[in-house]
């Protein structure tokens, strides 16, 4: 069985949100993909909706290094305390969380701690969480630096792969949200259109 | 396995309900008249499709189409954002409650509840409905896309005058033979049929020009041709029983009046007949009055029945209509009605062809005439009964074709066929009422009818007469416009617990006579046995 792998550390977090720091620079998850945290007894599911790589201190910003350099990798090899002095951080969205045997698709009675690791879930997992879509809806009400509809497709696209038949996946996806946005036919369109094979 | 379609959403007891289709249930496979059942909380409901629609959740969809030539856009929004409807009349209950499970299928007094599943009927669910063929029911057809058999309950079919209707050529003739084989099958009336255009007798052709059998070629020994027209019939090959003859004696002013429109004869003719026939009497004021001479003698009696001259002429020129009649001689040789009921009485039907003389003069003037006697008879007879003096006369059905010219408004009253219509069972005489202008027929009657049997009608009129005086009539006007012009049929009323849409029985290849026989030829053995054994005792 494949281990979870660890992609960070919670180091901001609110009952609807949290924010993590990865371990390396640029390892970040892929945007929608669902991430958790292991504050047991209780495990937090949140789903990849927002990332930057800023430098470490707020107030100094990185400047260009390349002029003398031929490729890029070469300006890092050139410069390694760059890599100790840029950060790469993600925001979740909570979407749910696991209590005991169980799995909620609501929001946690407790935000998660600071400094909980962050665990990219497995496809199993993620197979088991995307049997309901109750979380779509967390997502279309959520207040996101990215665009609903662009979280929404990327994350359907993301949980698409862990099936063998994305297509079915999707067309149950599409048509939970053709309901939800009954009264919004722009916004399913613009959704359907960006997870369409 | 039931095939789920979808859910109810709304609906009332009166209008019927409207069941949303599941995405996975394709609108283009629905069809109105078919069958479906309904799980509600307690009970399980049987009804029919009545109507199907389209809708959509938000009119813009309506305004700015979404692109369904991607096939994921497509299939996403089917069941969701499009979806179809269906309207369903549900008529039955058929399991959930004390009164269903002792007695069966119930007239529905209520309606399911909100979201409850709605299934194509099944095989069983529609047998539970119709019953199986036994001695009582007879197989008349195939619900559409089923293979279940409707089977109609003759016992009670014959004990209410019935319909058949349909534009022509929508195989009326066929469901009729159909039914009188079934009535004669299971033996619960006899028959007589006034076979205007010899069709019910002897052989005839289908469409396609292969020849058909009927029921004489199928059971003989139940069934008696007589023929007006002997010649066409030994010309046809027909094995007739009796020729009939009609003397002048025998008709009645009554007979006259009924002819009225036919003969083209005015108000004051019809009152002049009534007067001749006092003054003549009965028996003989046709010859009498056809061989007035022209003369003061004439004028004289013209006088003093004070009858005009021109209704006179227009008198005279309908009864030579009459006179031209080749079967009705001065001096019958042998007493027709007599010989009918003699048939009857033995439990033999009779089939009475007319031939060639297919004008419609001759059929009012036969049925009619024939009809009120023998409803005479056995109005006597079942009043005997009722005094415990005999046993009531064997349930009859008379036939009679072109309906409309014996019960329309006007003359309904007057025939016989109008108080058999009304009157009905008291007197075990009912009618089997076959036309194709139902509109034509007196709205009284129509009321009266038990069964109505009808195929594609499409004349807005003839529709909304059938339809008289049914519930959810809007609805069943759909399904009946939209029934094949060929061996389709609705059929509502007495003898079915629900109307049904039938695809009927096959008729006229040499398995489908077999399948009427099997019953003939054991009954034609069991016979034998009894037979024998009276022989010994």
């Amino acid at each position: 069985m494949a281990e979870l792998q660890r992609v960070g550390e919670v180091i901001e977090a609110s009952t609807t949100d949290f924010i993590a720091q990865c371990y390396e620079l640029y390892q970040i998850p892929p945007l929608g993909s669902l991430v958790k945290t292991r504050d047991l007894p209780m495990e937090l599911y949140g789903l990849v909706c927002n990332a930057a790589t800023t430098s470490l201190e707020p107030g100094r910003r990185p400047i260009a290094r390349g002029k003398d350099e031929t490729t890029e990798e070469e300006i890092y090899r050139s410069s390694p305390q760059l890599l100790k002095l840029l950060k790469s951080e993600f925001g979740a969205l909570v979407v749910g969380h696991r209590q005991g045997d169980k799995l909620y698709h609501h929001l946690p009675p407790q935000p998660a701690r600071i400094h909980s690791f962050v665990y990219q879930c497995l496809p199993d997992e993620v197979k088991e969480f995307s049997q309901s879509f109750d979380f779509l809806n967390i997502l279309l009400n959520a207040h996101s630096p990215v665009p609903t509809e662009e979280l929404i497709s990327a994350s359907l696209r993301q949980m698409s792969q862990a099936y063998q038949d994305r297509r079915a996946f999707l067309v149950a996806a599409g048509k939970e949200l053709a309901i939800m946005l009954s009264g919004n036919l722009s916004q399913l369109k613009a959704i359907l259109g960006r997870i369409r094979e | 396995m039931n095939q789920r379609l979808g859910i109810v959403v709304s609906g009332s007891l009166s209008k019927g309900v409207e069941v949303r289709l599941d995405s996975s249930a394709s609108i283009e496979e629905m069809a109105v008249g078919r069958f479906v059942t309904i799980e509600g909380q307690k009970r399980r409901f049987f009804g029919m499709i009545t109507d199907v629609s389209l809708g959509v959740i938000d009119q813009k969809l309506t305004l700015t189409p979404p692109d369904v030539s991607d096939p994921f856009i497509a299939e996403v929004l089917t069941g969701t954002s499009t979806f179809g409807t269906l309207h369903v009349s549900p008529s039955l209950v058929i399991s959930g409650d004390a009164a269903t499970m002792l007695e069966g299928p119930q007239p529905v007094k209520t309606i399911p509840s909100h979201f409850s599943v709605v299934n194509l009927a099944s095989q069983r669910d529609v047998e539970l409905v119709f019953g199986t063929e036994d001695e009582k029911r007879f197989f008349i057809g195939t619900p559409l896309d089923m293979e279940t058999k409707v089977c109609l309950d003759l016992d009670v079919f014959v004990k209410r005058s019935n319909g058949v209707f349909g534009k022509s050529g929508t195989g009326k003739t066929f469901l009729t033979r159909l039914l009188l084989i079934g009535i004669l099958q299971k033996g619960t009336a006899v028959n007589l049929v006034f076979d205007m255009h010899s069709e019910y007798g002897w052989e005839s052709q289908n469409e396609q020009g292969r020849k058909v059998k009927a029921l004489k070629q199928l059971f003989p020994s139940k069934v008696a041709v007589f023929t007006l027209d002997e010649e066409g019939s030994r010309r046809r090959r027909v094995s007739t029983d009796f020729v009939v003859r009609i003397g002048y004696d025998e008709i009645e002013p009554e007979d006259i009046a009924l002819l009225r429109q036919t003969l083209n004869l005015t108000e004051a003719s019809v009152q002049a007949v009534y007067q001749l026939a006092r003054e003549f009497g009965d028996k003989r004021w046709i010859e009498a009055t056809v061989g007035l001479e022209e003369g003061d003698e004439t004028k004289q009696l013209l006088d003093k029945l004070n009858i005009h001259d021109s209704t006179y002429r227009n008198l005279r020129r309908g009864l030579e209509t009459i006179r031209r009649l080749p079967f009705l001689v001065s001096n019958a040789p042998d007493n027709t009605v007599r010989r009918i009921l003699e048939y009857l009485d033995r439990g033999t039907n009779v089939i009475l062809e007319f031939g060639r003389y297919t004008d419609i003069t001759a059929y009012i003037l036969v049925a009619n005439l024939l009809t009120r006697r023998i409803y005479a008879r056995y109005q006597e007879a079942t009043e005997q009964a009722m005094g415990g003096d005999a046993t009531p006369p064997r349930q009859l059905v008379i036939t009679i074709e072109e309906a409309h010219r014996f019960l329309n408004p006007e003359v309904a009253s007057q025939t016989i066929f109008g108080t058999i219509a009304r009157e009905m069972r008291k007197y075990n005489v009912t009618l089997l009422v076959i036309d194709q202008r139902p509109s034509g027929i007196d709205s009284e009657v129509m009321s009266q009818l038990g069964t109505k049997i009808t195929c594609l009608l499409d004349n807005e009129r003839d529709v909304d007469s059938v339809l008289a005086g049914v519930i959810n009539k809007s609805e069943f006007k759909s399904v009946l416009s939209k029934l094949e012009s060929k061996q389709q049929a609705l059929i509502f009323g007495h003898a079915v617990p629900v109307p049904v849409v039938v695809r009927t029985r096959e008729y006229g290849s040499a398995e489908s006579y077999k399948d009427f026989i099997p019953g003939e030829e054991a009954e034609v053995g069991k016979q034998a046995e009894k037979d024998i054994e009276q022989l010994w005792e």
